[in-house]
């Protein structure tokens, strides 16, 4: 018998993705249209099109580099969600863990001079160091690691903005620019840059995001090292009863985790693209877009590189939108849409299983009948 | 002093609303990771309502129109909640999550678009509420006292009340205890969560709207609640799910986060010479301690963020 495509899990996950994006941008169409139905439609494709928004084909070239300068930080946060979920833990932490990183390689770099590879690791082990404390808290005090990790963000933001004051602009918020006061440590680009019109922000980052989550992958689902840990996620009590370390499989996870959003942040302001404000009064986006990547990848590695592009393709996007009517905050609305809605994949699965069987039973019985006519046919002759 | 303890009680106010409100919804076994994002869509209702009620209203209607749209704002938000979580089995921590991205990301598109169609050079996502704010402050020599500080009693009590002591509250807390028990003597589980998700909604509003109150008279709706709501649900277990408990615990937080706004009223604190981003740490920073303390033993109700299956025994 002929095995129905839609079984399949991976084609489900992508059908459940797919239905999100377009139910997402849908809401977000729509809440366009009761501001102002004006722009809306030019709006909505305004974020759809991103770098298309240019004119000339060497700049949108360009402006493609940037969007992936900001999905390598973004793919990271994601890949520090992941690996945690897959473990059975909510790493909402990993927004604070990126501000780690990121306060970790900028000090290292503009107040010690480091260069970019040791301000790397310097910005993993703070990660790491921020996921290692929810990870104990976890392990060994019961406390939710959601609310820890909530906690920890703000910790970590206050305490990035009275460290990288020191090493801020004399008469603006921002911190110096690496380019002139540190040029060591930016990320080398290695020629990538001149694949996109010049662009110098685009560096290695962008590869090595994407060589982590292959082998976030590997780990994952093939070593046994990876096979323990997502047996603790799924029953830690039957984990222990098989002679698994829950208690040092949680730490490791989040302590892992942590690091990969540390990663995260060097990898975006190493870049020099951006200055790290020292009066910034919110956590960055960039840790809960990461969940929005997460769930929309399928809670699978490498559809987490392809949802992280297209969730940094909408926040891009979202910059272009006519500001006389609109904001560019319509995009962090369609992202937190379609998390939302991610909760229901497990639901829209489950439907469409239902779906598949009831369609297939009525098949079995139609056939069943089929052959039962045919049988009293050939009784009677 | 007499400035610390306004600001403490009015920030234990908020801690005390929006706990109960995440008490109410986990006795009921629902894990509200969304009262965050609850808090920002109530403070936007209540904002709404006093930037657009014409003049003329005497102090009492003001205070009461802006609860009101308050607690709709936060109820109808919860809803979302609700119906993903309990009739849909959604997971509760994305859900909750999601619902504090939207609350901050639409309530932030709705005011700037609001603000830009007012004025086009107007990009800001700030509500004024000046004149109206004065509605709800009593000036009783030289302290401010807030009408919340005594709605937050009120409710305290209130809320003690209804889980103590009437059927509807043991019920309640029945559902989130062991929900197939409780189908069995004939409680319709479902409807309970969604009463207790609703009430967490009320309170979630209210506490946003007096958060947005305490200290300021204009409101910037993209900071959101700088984390308030998660505060709230470690005052809630710091309180081990229990009204008088989470008061105390409550005035513990707020005391903490009041010394932030105060601390350089008090010339020994400045002697110190600490950073200003110290603390604004340290209510952050005590509730990751007191958890710490205080999480291994605790009485969470036990089936706390299961979706209820009617076919599971």
């Amino acid at each position: 018998m002929k095995k129905n495509i839609l079984k399949n899990n991976a084609v489900q996950s992508l059908i459940a993705s797919l239905l999100c994006i377009f139910l997402g941008l849908l809401i977000g169409y729509i809440v366009l249209l009761l501001i102002n139905p004006d722009g809306a439609w030019n709006s909505i494709v305004e974020v759809m099109k991103n770098f298309l928004h240019a004119k000339k084909a060497a700049r949108q070239l360009r402006n493609f580099g940037t969007t992936l300068v900001r999905t390598a930080p973004l793919l990271m946060c994601a890949l520090s969600v992941l690996f945690a979920y897959k473990v059975g833990l909510f790493n909402i932490g990993a927004a604070g863990q990126y501000v780690a990183g990121v306060c970790a390689s900028l000090y290292a770099a503009l107040a010690w001079g480091w260069s970019w590879f040791p301000c790397l690791i310097f910005a993993l082990l703070a990660g790491a160091l921020l996921g290692a404390i929810v990870g104990l808290l976890k392990a060994y005090c019961n406390v939710n690691e959601v609310i820890s990790g909530i906690m920890l963000n703000w910790i970590a933001l206050y305490l990035t903005n009275m460290m990288l004051s020191k090493v801020k602009e004399v008469a603006s918020p921002y911190t110096l620019h690496l380019k002139t006061t540190a040029p060591q440590a930016i990320l080398p680009s290695l020629g990538l840059g001149s694949l996109f019109s010049d662009n110098e922000y685009v560096t290695i980052a962008v590869p090595l995001a994407i060589i982590t989550a292959i082998v976030v992958e590997v780990v994952l689902d093939r070593t046994k090292f990876g096979y323990e840990l997502k047996a603790t996620g799924n029953n830690r009590n039957a984990a222990k009863y098989a002679g698994m370390a829950e208690q040092r499989n949680i730490i490791l996870t989040l302590v892992i985790a942590g690091g990969l959003a540390g990663i995260g942040g060097a990898m975006f302001y190493l870049t020099d693209l951006e200055q790290w404000s020292c009066t910034a009064t919110s956590v960055p986006g960039m840790g809960f877009n990461g969940i929005a990547a997460t769930f929309l990848g399928g809670l699978n590695p490498i559809g987490t590189i392809f949802a992280s592009y297209f969730i940094q393709h909408i926040t891009d996007g979202g910059t272009n939108v006519d500001l006389s009517m609109y904001s560019a905050q319509i995009s962090d609305l369609i992202s937190s849409i379609i998390i939302y809605l991610c909760g229901f994949v497990l639901f829209i699965k489950q439907m469409m299983n239902k779906s598949i069987a009831r369609h297939e039973e009525a098949q079995a019985h139609r056939a069943k009948l089929a052959a039962e006519a045919a049988g009293k046919e050939g009784g009677e002759k | 002093m007499l400035l610390l303890i306004q600001y403490t009680l009015i920030f234990a106010s908020v801690l005390i609303l929006v706990a109960l409100g995440g008490c109410f919804s986990e006795h009921s076994g629902v894990i509200n990771l969304g009262l965050e994002g609850i808090m920002v869509i109530g403070a936007l209702g209540g904002a709404l309502m006093m930037r657009f009620l014409p003049a003329g209203f005497s102090a009492f209607g003001i205070v009461m129109l802006t609860l009101l749209a308050a607690i709709l704002f936060g109820v109808a938000y919860s809803s979302l909640l609700a119906v993903a979580c309990i009739n849909l089995k959604a997971d509760q921590t994305i859900v909750g999550t999601a619902l504090n991205m939207l609350g901050t990301a639409g309530a932030t598109v709705l005011v700037k678009a609001m603000n830009t169609a007012a004025n086009p050079n107007d990009h800001s996502s700030e509500i004024m509420y000046i004149e109206p704010k004065k509605a709800f402050i009593m000036n009783i020599g030289g302290f401010e006292f807030n009408w919340f500080m005594l709605i937050a009693i009120l409710m305290l009590v209130l809320a003690y009340i209804t889980l103590y002591r009437t059927k509807f509250g043991l019920r309640l807390m029945a559902c989130g205890e062991h929900p197939q028990a409780a189908d069995s003597v004939g409680i319709n589980v479902f409807k309970m969560r969604w009463a207790g998700v609703l009430i967490s909604g009320m309170l979630g509003g209210l506490g946003g709207i007096c958060y947005i109150l305490a200290g300021v008279s204009s409101w910037k709706f993209e900071n959101g609640v700088a984390g308030f709501g998660f505060l709230a649900l470690a005052v809630m277990i710091f309180g081990q799910w229990k009204p008088q408990r989470i008061a105390l615990a409550a005035l513990l937080f707020g005391f903490f986060r009041a010394l932030s706004n105060v601390y350089f009223g008090f010339d020994w604190l400045m002697s110190l010479n600490i950073p200003g981003s110290v603390y604004n740490m340290l209510p952050y920073i005590i509730s990751l301690l007191v958890l710490a303390l205080t999480s291994k033993k605790s009485r969470a109700p036990k089936a706390e963020g299961i979706p209820y299956d009617k076919g599971m025994r």
